[in-house]
């Protein structure tokens, strides 16, 4: 028995308030017709064709979304196969070490990732400009992508791998056609977190961008320092219906999927006639 | 077929060492340097033999860091504006998974999805969706004085009490999904069986469901708390000039003093810092692991 009580009730109301309200608000304000964003004085897609317009924040969308897919590519591939080398690799030199490297990542302050990338990149010599961010970002998100694999990896059932090893097919052929569909979902998973962390890094990319590369965030965020603007308030409403969107899509995919996986169990179940 | 795996190890292995572990020798290599000779262009160390390298070390940029208050502050403050919004996250987190884990069976999936949304949308965006609400001429000071709390414009924007609700907004997720998960397994019929047994509604959730809970309650604390010490979206955005953290002290001796040795020193002694947490959240990760099994 689950009970509703008025505190429950009370609690998600204000807590999803909170949680929504900033957005809503910041929403509202880029169809505002006034510069001064705090006072409203009427309904306008102004500041949209205004954005539409600036090259230099159009450029660094270009550069942030190549970037982004480029890298978050990269790192899924490297982050199935840590994932694949941590779960089924078995012992190897160095292990240990491996796993360190693949878990610290995910703790280390961005400040201190983006620090010692350039100094690295400065120490041999590399110009920073889009190569060096995709470095970055792919390094740090092949640790997430790879978290996200292996627990899928854990759950599931070994002997199928087995089976198809016995059966004749060669380790290559066992993962491409038994384990890679069956962690298909993690692995394009993997891929929409890298995706967005990349899209969404600031400070790790501040530190390794050059003067020939400016992301999106940077420019905003140095936009952003002077104070808030109503460019940045259209930008954003558009970022955040592009999330809105895809999550969406992603869950009700995913809700399909489950309902489909459970009538074939379903369906694998009843006693064939 | 030992190519292949050899290959399929080596491959991101090779990968973490070059971008993760040599980088940040790097960092640490230079925090002991001498600053006339790291700054830019400085010599790359990684050609010079390694006697060299012992006879350049000096623990100067240490010593400066221990002597110049503004450093001892600002680790001190970061340690202080973490822990207070863990707190803070704690204090409003909780009642938010509380209710979603007691809200009925069919809300569930879209509740979990509502919380999870903020986390896919930018990070830096939702840090300024609050620049205009706390600012002097803000809803939330428009707010205040209709209502007649205040009948001066309060200065919230730029202090730390703007820094506390960035982190609490901006971290919450992190802080609302393992306690969720917690009290999701939880077996209500424990909370009955105190009811029945004699404890009130308030005794029963502080006597049961708090300390079942705990894990949950470990796990979001860590999850907010060592991202929030280093934090620099934040501070910079919403924090004042009064506003010390300690990521923000990293970026400005870099960017704007470009005094790398010190940059690194701070780097190196904030991740010092941050080795004790990291262990304790792994040792409970590992106990709830065990726990499940």
């Amino acid at each position: 028995m689950k009970r509703m009580t008025w505190f429950n009730v009370t609690s998600l109301t204000l807590g999803f308030a909170f949680l929504y309200l900033p957005m809503i608000i910041l929403v509202i304000y880029s169809f505002n017709a006034s510069k001064l964003v705090t006072v409203w004085a009427g309904f306008s897609t102004r500041w949209y064709g205004e954005l539409l317009q600036n090259e230099a924040f159009l450029n660094a969308a270009w550069v942030t979304i190549k970037v982004a897919v480029i890298s978050s590519s990269i790192a899924t591939v490297l982050g199935t196969m840590a994932a694949y080398v941590l779960v089924r690799g078995g012992r190897f030199m160095g292990r240990t070490l491996f796993s360190g490297m693949i878990y610290a990542p995910l703790v280390m302050p961005e400040v201190i990732t983006g620090l010692s990338l350039l100094l690295l990149f400065i120490g041999i010599g590399l110009d920073r400009g889009v190569l060096t961010i995709v470095l970055a970002h792919t390094t740090f998100s092949m640790c997430y992508v790879s978290v996200v694999v292996s627990s899928r990896l854990v759950s599931f059932d070994r002997s199928l791998e087995e089976a198809a090893l016995d059966l004749g097919s060669s380790p290559w052929e066992a993962f491409r056609l038994v384990t890679l569909p069956i962690i298909a979902p993690a692995v394009i998973s993997g891929w929409l977190l890298a995706f967005t962390l990349s899209l969404d890094d600031l400070v790790i990319a501040s530190f390794t961008a050059g003067p020939s590369a400016t992301t999106l965030p940077i420019k905003i965020f140095s936009a952003v320092r002077l104070g808030v603007s109503p460019e940045i308030n259209a930008l954003s409403t558009i970022m955040i219906a592009i999330v809105t969107v895809g999550v969406i899509t992603a869950s009700l995919v995913s809700k399909r999927s489950s309902l489909r996986a459970q009538e074939e169990t379903r369906a694998a179940e009843r006693p064939t006639t | 077929m030992n190519m292949r795996r050899f290959a399929l190890i080596a491959v991101p292995y090779f990968w973490l060492l070059a971008l993760f572990l040599v980088p940040f020798l790097i960092v640490f290599k230079i925090s002991l340097s001498d600053t006339a000779l790291a700054i830019p262009p400085y010599t790359p160390t990684i050609k010079d033999g390694i006697s060299a390298l012992i006879a350049q070390l000096d623990f100067e940029n240490f010593t400066f860091l221990a002597s110049d208050d503004l450093y001892w502050k600002a680790y001190l403050s970061s340690l202080r504006i973490a822990v207070i919004s863990t707190a803070f996250t704690l204090l409003v987190g909780y009642p938010i998974a509380y209710g979603m884990a007691r809200a009925p069976e069919e809300w569930r999936a879209t509740l979990m999805m509502l919380v999870i949304l903020p986390f896919w949308t930018s990070f830096l965006i939702r840090v300024y969706a609050w620049m205009g609400i706390l600012s002097n001429e803000g809803l939330l000071n428009q707010l205040l004085m209709w209502v007649g709390v205040t009948a001066e414009p309060l200065q919230i924007l730029n202090t730390n009490t703007a820094v506390y609700i960035g982190i609490v907004y901006t971290y919450l997720p992190f802080m609302i999904l393992p306690i969720y998960a917690a009290l999701d397994r939880l077996d209500e019929s424990l909370n009955e069986a105190a009811e029945d047994l004699g404890c009130s509604r308030l005794q029963a959730f502080w006597l049961v469901t708090i300390p079942l809970s705990r894990n949950g309650i470990v796990a979001g604390s860590f999850l907010v708390f060592i991202p929030a010490l280093g934090e620099f979206v934040i501070p910079s955005l919403l924090g004042g000039s009064g506003t010390l953290m300690i990521g923000k002290v990293l970026w400005e001796e870099f960017f704007n003093n470009r005094d790398w040795p010190v940059a690194s020193a701070v780097a190196v002694i904030l991740l010092l810092i941050l080795i004790i947490p990291i262990i304790l959240f792994q040792r409970n990760q590992q106990k709830q692991a065990e726990a499940e099994q």
